[in-house]
């Protein structure tokens, strides 16, 4: 009986502190959906993703996996496009619409897993040099100055050649250029966070979990991450358009999986079998594919900083 | 790439800006950020060492390639090469030998590595540094013309060119180029850097290589071109709301006047240190476009010492990438400490 006269006063009935945050947080993801709807631009990139990830979902009920395999290749090779197979085939008589279906999978599979890789690294040591290089010690410049260091070394290091020495002394594997593209992307992420954290922690309401005790893990964790959080988002969503143009170097550099075949591998191929004599199809699609939708994440990715930073958005 | 970059500069400004004090904080500065670059440089180095010693390779049975070697005969080549001796050592011997330009012998060609980088080092210099000033000319210009009539047909177009451009793999466009010009029309060469026999002497020879070098080139361009004119666009846009430009205007300047004496300058300072920085980065970004074209420079020599596979030009190659980012970012430091005023009036 109570409740229904709360919510017909539109006040929610308030138990617990956490409610209240949480109550807090939906409100604020409404608001930031409203203004997110008005980017055209970034809600173009958001359909194009969902649509792009849906075809990966349902990659076994659009065409069977039975196509990717050469042995049971029935179809001519480097043909023209028809009826069975509308882009066309490769050089060892595969449909290419199927391996583009299934190659979306590993895509966007190793662009996800390698950004959260990467997003987890850039976090924790932005937040750890904001949040120690605010404390008014030696250990806390020292620990800072150290991470920072070590950031701007990676950041100096070619990527490429990094990325190739690290992948050929691992072997070639989904994993391995996983973690080949994670620990090669994330200093540009752990300086942004460490600004964003250094401007959190001079806020009171930090100087207050101190004066209350708080330790430096839950300074970090209940009040400093939640704050770049938003930041850090944006910040994966314009990574993961990065981590599938690696992805599409390395595979391209033959040092990807060759039995999980990515859209990169199909570049590699299409290159190595000579595609200028066969169906240029095999080339063309794999690599609009690749463009619409680092467009749609570099797009998506954009918005969410617009939404976040007024001060974008005249741009 | 792009963030960190900008972020990168956007810092050197900041620090720029605080070294103008004094004099005396100037040169400071500047030595503190010479001898940060040595020790980067040194760190790289430790890093190669380390890293190229625990790839999973044998040098002397790679050097056998298959056929049958003595014990006698395996110890002889560890000998050579300096395998036997402990770890501290053989760090040691690396150093003084790199200090002397001494990158030692190459699996593949069996001459020193120092050689065969140098011989790859002209055309990689040629490709990119052709392509850098093209894409800076054509990046900077549409950048400006588009930040200046924001929301205009032309930087609504460049906008969504650039965008297209930055999303595109590079050796994709390179391969597509390759099929419409070289495979269907014949109008460019399939790849390399000379025809077959040489081209010719003289201008004729000179001839043969533009023709050779038109498509890398163009690819090079149209790709890093695309993040020039957006970082270009958005600092010509920062600058548009500023209290000087209204003077300027009120002062009674033509538009044209206001963009061109006013406006740029100051937005010019993030892209050069962008493209400076870039420098760098480009050398080793072309592993892949030289690789589509056969183009003989330091990036199709990676490729193919990644496949043979040839450590020592591999960990050589490594290096001077390394070695390149780090002085394009010493030289993107000290040219703003000239072009920018209140640096230089320090």
């Amino acid at each position: 009986m109570s409740v229904q006269t709360e919510t017909a006063t539109g006040i929610p009935p308030i138990s617990s502190g956490r409610q209240i945050a949480w109550e807090r947080r939906r409100r604020a993801m409404a608001k930031f959906w409203q203004e997110y709807r008005k980017d055209r631009d970034g809600m173009t990139g958001l359909v194009v993703l969902v649509l792009m990830i849906a075809v990966a979902l349902a990659a076994p009920l659009l065409a069977s996996s039975r196509g990717l395999n050469p042995t049971l290749a029935t179809y001519p090779v480097n043909a023209a496009p028809g009826w069975h197979y509308p882009l066309g085939t490769d050089s060892d008589g595969r449909s290419v619409l199927t391996e583009l279906i299934w190659g979306s999978r590993i895509s966007l599979l190793i662009g996800f897993a390698a950004t959260l890789l990467s997003m987890v690294i850039g976090a924790v040591i932005g937040i750890v040099a904001g949040h120690f290089g605010t404390l008014n010690s030696w250990f806390g410049r020292q620990t800072d100055n150290v991470l920072m260091r070590f950031t701007d070394w990676f950041l100096v290091v070619p990527f490429l050649p990094l990325a190739i020495v690290l992948a050929r002394t691992l072997g070639p594997s989904l994993h391995v250029i996983i973690i080949v593209i994670g620990i090669t992307s994330w200093p540009g992420t752990a300086r942004i966070i460490r600004a964003q954290a250094l401007a959190v922690e001079t806020r009171p309401y930090l100087e207050r979990a101190r004066a209350l005790g708080a330790g430096h893990w839950h300074q970090m964790s209940k009040h400093v991450l939640p704050n770049v959080m938003p930041l850090l988002l944006a910040n994966t969503i314009l990574t993961v358009a990065g981590t599938i143009l690696s992805e599409t170097t390395l595979s391209f550099l033959g040092l990807g999986d060759p039995t999980r075949a990515s859209w990169g591998e199909m570049l590699n191929g299409a290159f190595n079998n000579g595609v200028g004599t066969g169906n240029s199809l095999w080339l063309i699609a794999p690599g609009v594919a690749i463009i619409v939708v680092v467009m749609a994440f570099t797009l998506v990715g954009h918005a969410l900083e617009a939404v976040l930073n007024p001060k974008l958005r005249e741009r | 790439m792009l963030e960190g970059a900008l972020a990168a500069a956007q810092e050197l400004r900041g620090e720029e800006a605080g070294a103008a004090r004094g004099g005396a904080g100037l040169a400071r500065s500047l030595t503190i950020k010479i001898v940060s670059a040595i020790v980067t440089l040194f760190f790289v180095l430790v890093f190669n060492f380390f890293l190229f010693r625990v790839l999973p390779a044998d040098p002397a049975r790679n050097l056998a390639r298959g056929t049958a070697l003595t014990a006698s005969q395996m110890a002889a080549v560890n000998r050579t090469y300096g395998l036997g001796l402990p770890l501290p050592q053989q760090f040691w011997n690396y150093l003084v030998q790199t200090l002397h330009w001494n990158l030692g012998i190459s699996f593949e060609y069996h001459i020193g590595v120092s050689r065969v980088i140098g011989s790859a080092l002209w055309p990689t210099i040629l490709l990119v540094g052709s392509s850098t000033v093209f894409s800076t000319i054509i990046g900077v210009w549409t950048g400006i013309r588009g930040g200046w009539h924001r929301g205009s047909r032309f930087d609504k177009t460049s906008t969504a060119i650039n965008n297209t451009l930055y999303a595109m793999p590079d050796f994709w466009l390179g391969m597509v180029l390759l099929i419409v010009f070289a495979s269907k029309w014949f109008i460019f060469p399939e790849g390399g850097m000379h025809s077959f026999g040489g081209g010719g002497t003289g201008l004729a020879g000179i001839n043969d290589l533009l023709w050779h070098l038109t498509l890398p080139c163009i690819v090079l361009t149209l790709v890093y071109l695309a993040e020039y004119s957006l970082v270009m666009r958005s600092s010509l846009i920062d600058e548009i709301g500023s209290d000087y430009l209204l003077t300027a205007r009120a002062k009674g300047l033509r538009d044209a006047m206001v963009r061109r004496r006013h406006a740029v300058p100051n937005a010019l300072l993030p892209s050069i240190t962008l493209i400076m920085l870039n420098l760098g980065f480009v050398i080793s970004g072309a592993i892949t476009t030289e690789t589509v074209f056969s183009w003989p420079g330091l990036g199709l020599l990676s490729y193919n010492a990644l496949n043979f596979p040839d450590y020592p030009v591999l960990e050589g190659a490594f290096l001077l990438f390394s070695a390149a980012v780090i002085a394009a970012n010493l030289i993107a430091d000290l040219l703003l400490t000239v072009l920018d005023p209140r640096v230089r009036q320090a």
